[in-house]
C-alpha cells in the first residue's frame, strides 16, 4: 500500500521534473521579446478600447506608439491631451497639444408630433431605416432617431431627446472617440474642434436637396442661398451641393452668419443667452407664414445646448 | 401533389379580390414615369422639357448593361425631366408627362385580335424584350432580355412559368390567368422557343381551381405547356422555392436558377411578352389588385405606370379609411409599406394593400426562447435566430459563414416567431453589413 503511493509519487515526480525542464529550454528558444515600455503606455491609457484611434484597442494603440517612437498620427481621444503628454514623457517624445473636438449632431429636430410623415414599427436601428425608407419626417439626409449612435457610444455621452427625436450630446462626456460618427448610417454626427471657451458655431442641416425642396421637407433645412458665404469675414463657410458648410479649423464663431441665416440653420453652442435673445426675432419676421412651426426652432440657439 | 422540400408556412390566404374583374384605370392630369423602374442603372431620359410624346415611345433608353427602356404611358406634353420622391421618399430621376388625350405611336397593334403565330428567331425575341422594356413582374423587376439571354456553357432545361401567388391578397394573377389564358399560352410558348426548351411548367397553387382549370383547357391547345397544380405553401412563389417543388432541383447557395438549367418568369410576364412580341406594346402597363379587408370594394386594375398611389385610392376606394395603419406595396408578407403616396407606381408594383391600425401593427417584441421554430420555416434552411445576435453583436464575418446571403427575405422567420422578434429585420441589414464588407474588402 504505501509503496504503491510512493511509487506514483516518484513517477509523477519524475515526469514532472522532465517536463520542467523541457519546458524551460522551449521557453527560452521561442522566447517573445517585448518591449516593457508597451505595458507602461497601455497602463495610462483609458482602457476602454474604444476603437476610436483606429486600432483594435488600447493595447493595440500603446504597441503601435511604442512602435513608432512618437506620437505622430496617433491621438487617443477620450484620453486627449492629459493622456498625450503622459504617453509622450514614457516615449521620450514632444507632443502638441491637439486640438480638443466634441460631436455635434448636424440636424435640427424636425420629428415632432404631427410632423410625422410615418409611424416606424420596424427594427429599432438607423442602419435598417435608412436602406428602407427616408425617415418619419422624410428627409432622407437627416437624423432617422432610432439611436444607432446611443448605442454605440461607449461612455453614455448621447441621449435620445424624446421630444425632438434627434440625440443630444453631453460635451462634458464626450471624448470624441468618433464611434457615434461611424455608427450613424448618414453622417448626421461630425466631430468638431471644441472651439475658444467651448464655444463652436455649426451648421444644423446636411439636406442636399435644392431650397424649395428642403424647405417642403423640413422647415428648418439649409437652402444653400449663400448668405452666411458672402458674410464670413475668414472665408470658412462654404455651400456645397445646396447645403452650407463651416469649416471648424477656420471658425472664429463671430456669429455673424448665423444672423444672417434667414431658416435659422445654422446654430451655436455655449454662447452667452443675452447676446442671442435678438435672434428669434431675425427668422420669425422673414418667415412669417408659418409661425407655429418656426417656434421651436427660433428657441433652440438661446437654450445653449443644441449639440 | 408537388411542393418544395424544406420549411415553409400557411399564412392566412385573404384572396378576397379573386372575383373582381380587371377594370382600365382611367388617366390622370399628369404622370410621373421613374427612370429606375428595374434592377439595375436608371435609364437616361431621351426627352426634354416640352416635347410631345405618344403613347409607346421610348422617353427612357437604357444605357448600362443591366437597364431596361422605359416608355411613355401616356401622350401628351413632357412636363419637366427632373427628380421624383419614390414610395419610400427618395428622390429618383423622373420625367413628368402632362396627358392630353390618348394617342399611340402606329406601330402597337391595338386590335383586340389574339395573334398567335410567331415567326421571329430566338435572338430577335430577345431583341424585342430589350426594345420593348419587359421587365419580371413578379416583384424583382430583372429586366428580360438579360435573363433570356443565356450565357454560354449553360443550358436551359426547364422554363417555369410562375403563377403561383402565394403572397396572401394579391389576385393580379388570377385575374390575368382568369381573362387572358390563351394569350398567356402564347407568351410562355413565345419565352419556351426564345431559350429551346422542350417544355414550360405553369406552377399554379392549388387554392385557385379555377386558374388551374382555365390553363388548364387552354394548354391543351399548345405544345408543350404543362400545367402543375402545386401543394398551398408560402413562399412557393419564390424561385428557388418552385424550382425546387415543380423539378425537384436544388439552386446551390450563391448560384442562379440557370446554373441548375432553370429559367423562372412570372405569368404577368408571359402576359405582357405576349403584347411585346405579337402586339409590339412596350410595357406600361401592369394588373394591380387594390385590396384591403376593411375595404368597402376589392378592385383588379389595368394601370399605366407612372400613376400615383394617390390616384389609385382616389378612383377605387374614394378615401383611405380612417383607421388606416398601413399602405402596403406588395403583399403582406415581402411588400413595403408606402410612405409617400404621391409617389408613382412602377412596373414592378402588384398591390395597393391597405391595412388597419390594429392589422398593421407588430406586436411587441419579447425574448428568444430558442424554441427553433424560424429555422423550422427557413425555406432556405437557415438559422434567423443565430442571425439575429450576430447582427446584433456585429459579428459580420460569422454572419457570412452561415449563409446569411442566401436569405430570400421572404418573412418566414418573424412569421413563425411567437416572441415576434423582428427577424428578417434583422437579417436583411446583416445582409447589407455583409455586402458593404465585401465591397470594402475588394
Amino acid at each position: 500500500m504505501t509503496q504503491g503511493i510512493l511509487i506514483a509519487v516518484i513517477v509523477l515526480g519524475v515526469i514532472g521534473a522532465i517536463f520542467a525542464v523541457v519546458l524551460y529550454f522551449v521557453a527560452q528558444k521561442f522566447k517573445v521579446v517585448e518591449d516593457p515600455l508597451i505595458d507602461e503606455v497601455a497602463e495610462v491609457l483609458p482602457g476602454a478600447n474604444c476603437g476610436g484611434c483606429g486600432k483594435a484597442g488600447c493595447r493595440a494603440f500603446a504597441e503601435a506608439c511604442v512602435a513608432q517612437g512618437n506620437l505622430d498620427g496617433l491621438r487617443c481621444a477620450p484620453g486627449g491631451d492629459a493622456v498625450a503628454a503622459k504617453v509622450a514623457e514614457l516615449l521620450g517624445c514632444v507632443t502638441e497639444a491637439g486640438e480638443p473636438q466634441v460631436a455635434v449632431v448636424r440636424c435640427r429636430p424636425c420629428n415632432i408630433g404631427d410632423k410625422r410623415r410615418s409611424n416606424y414599427d420596424g427594427m429599432q436601428s438607423c442602419a435598417f431605416a435608412h436602406s428602407l425608407y427616408t425617415g418619419e419626417g422624410g428627409c432622407a439626409f437627416g437624423c432617422l432617431g432610432c439611436g444607432d449612435c446611443v448605442k454605440a457610444c461607449l461612455f453614455g455621452a448621447i441621449t435620445m431627446d424624446p421630444d425632438r427625436g434627434t440625440p443630444v450630446v453631453d460635451e462634458e462626456k464626450c471624448t470624441a472617440c468618433g464611434a457615434c460618427v461611424k455608427a450613424c448610417p448618414r453622417s448626421v454626427i461630425e466631430l468638431r474642434n471644441k472651439g475658444r471657451k467651448n464655444r463652436r458655431v455649426w451648421v444644423g442641416c446636411i439636406n442636399k436637396e435644392k431650397g424649395a425642396d428642403a424647405r417642403k421637407t423640413c422647415a428648418n433645412a439649409c437652402i444653400g442661398c449663400g448668405k452666411c458665404e458672402k458674410v464670413c469675414p475668414v472665408e470658412a463657410v462654404h455651400v456645397n451641393g445646396n447645403v452650407a458648410y463651416i469649416d471648424h479649423t477656420k471658425c472664429i464663431a463671430c456669429r455673424k452668419c448665423e444672423a444672417e441665416c434667414p431658416v435659422g440653420a445654422i446654430v451655436d453652442a455655449n454662447f452667452p443667452a443675452p447676446v442671442n435673445k435678438e435672434k428669434p426675432a431675425a427668422p420669425a419676421a422673414l418667415k412669417p407664414a408659418a409661425p407655429a412651426q418656426e417656434t421651436p426652432v427660433a428657441e433652440q440657439p438661446s437654450t445653449n445646448n443644441q449639440n | 401533389m408537388k411542393t418544395f422540400k424544406m420549411g415553409g408556412v400557411h399564412p392566412e390566404e385573404n384572396k378576397i379580390s379573386s372575383s373582381a374583374v380587371i377594370e382600365q384605370m382611367p388617366l390622370p392630369a399628369q404622370v410621373v414615369v421613374l427612370m429606375n423602374q428595374h434592377l439595375g442603372a436608371p435609364a437616361t431620359p431621351v426627352v426634354a422639357k416640352g416635347d410631345k410624346v405618344r403613347v409607346g415611345q421610348l422617353i427612357g433608353e437604357a444605357q448600362a448593361f443591366m437597364c431596361a427602356n422605359v416608355h411613355s404611358p401616356v401622350s401628351g406634353t413632357v412636363a419637366k425631366v427632373d427628380v421624383c420622391k419614390d414610395a419610400f421618399g427618395f428622390a429618383k430621376p423622373a420625367i413628368y408627362i402632362n396627358v392630353e388625350g390618348d394617342d399611340w405611336v402606329e406601330t402597337v397593334d391595338r386590335t383586340p385580335d389574339i395573334k398567335r403565330e410567331c415567326n421571329l428567331e430566338p435572338q430577335e425575341i430577345v431583341a424585342k424584350l430589350k426594345e420593348m422594356g419587359i421587365v419580371g413582374l413578379g416583384g424583382a423587376t430583372f429586366p428580360a432580355h438579360i435573363k433570356y439571354n443565356v450565357p454560354e456553357g449553360k443550358k436551359a432545361e426547364y422554363l417555369i412559368i410562375n403563377a403561383v401567388e402565394c403572397e396572401p391578397y394579391l389576385t393580379s394573377d388570377h385575374r390575368v390567368m382568369m381573362e387572358h389564358a390563351e394569350e398567356i399560352c402564347i407568351g410562355v410558348s413565345i419565352l419556351r422557343k426564345a431559350l429551346g426548351v422542350p417544355n414550360a411548367y405553369i406552377g399554379i397553387e392549388n387554392n385557385k381551381p379555377e386558374p388551374i382549370a382555365v390553363m388548364t383547357a387552354m394548354s391543351k391547345n399548345f405544345q408543350g405547356i404543362i400545367v402543375e397544380p402545386l401543394k398551398v405553401k408560402y413562399p412557393q412563389g419564390a424561385e428557388k422555392q418552385l424550382i425546387n417543388a415543380i423539378t425537384g432541383r436544388k439552386v446551390p447557395s450563391g448560384k442562379l436558377p440557370i446554373d441548375v438549367g432553370c429559367v423562372v418568369s412570372n405569368v404577368g410576364t408571359a402576359f405582357a411578352v405576349y403584347e411585346a412580341v405579337q402586339k409590339n406594346k412596350p410595357l406600361i402597363e401592369n394588373i394591380l389588385t387594390v385590396t384591403g379587408k376593411k375595404l368597402p370594394s376589392q378592385h383588379n386594375y389595368q394601370v399605366r405606370i407612372g400613376i400615383t398611389y394617390n390616384d389609385i385610392i382616389k378612383h377605387s376606394i374614394g378615401e383611405l379609411p380612417e383607421n388606416t395603419g398601413k399602405v402596403i406595396s406588395g403583399g403582406p408578407m415581402m411588400g413595403k409599406a408606402v410612405v409617400n403616396l404621391d409617389a408613382p407606381t412602377t412596373k414592378g408594383a402588384s398591390s395597393v394593400l391597405v391595412m388597419d391600425e390594429s392589422e398593421a401593427r407588430r406586436a411587441p417584441e419579447t425574448n428568444c426562447i430558442r424554441c427553433g421554430k424560424c429555422v423550422n420555416a427557413c425555406p432556405m434552411g437557415l438559422e434567423p435566430y443565430l442571425f439575429s445576435s450576430l447582427v446584433k453583436n456585429n459579428r459580420i464575418e460569422e454572419a457570412k459563414i452561415h449563409n446569411i446571403l442566401d436569405c430570400i427575405e421572404c418573412g418566414c422567420c418573424f412569421f413563425s416567431c411567437p416572441a415576434n422578434k423582428p427577424l428578417t429585420d434583422e437579417i436583411r441589414l446583416g445582409k447589407n453589413r455583409v455586402r458593404a464588407m465585401m465591397a470594402a474588402k475588394k
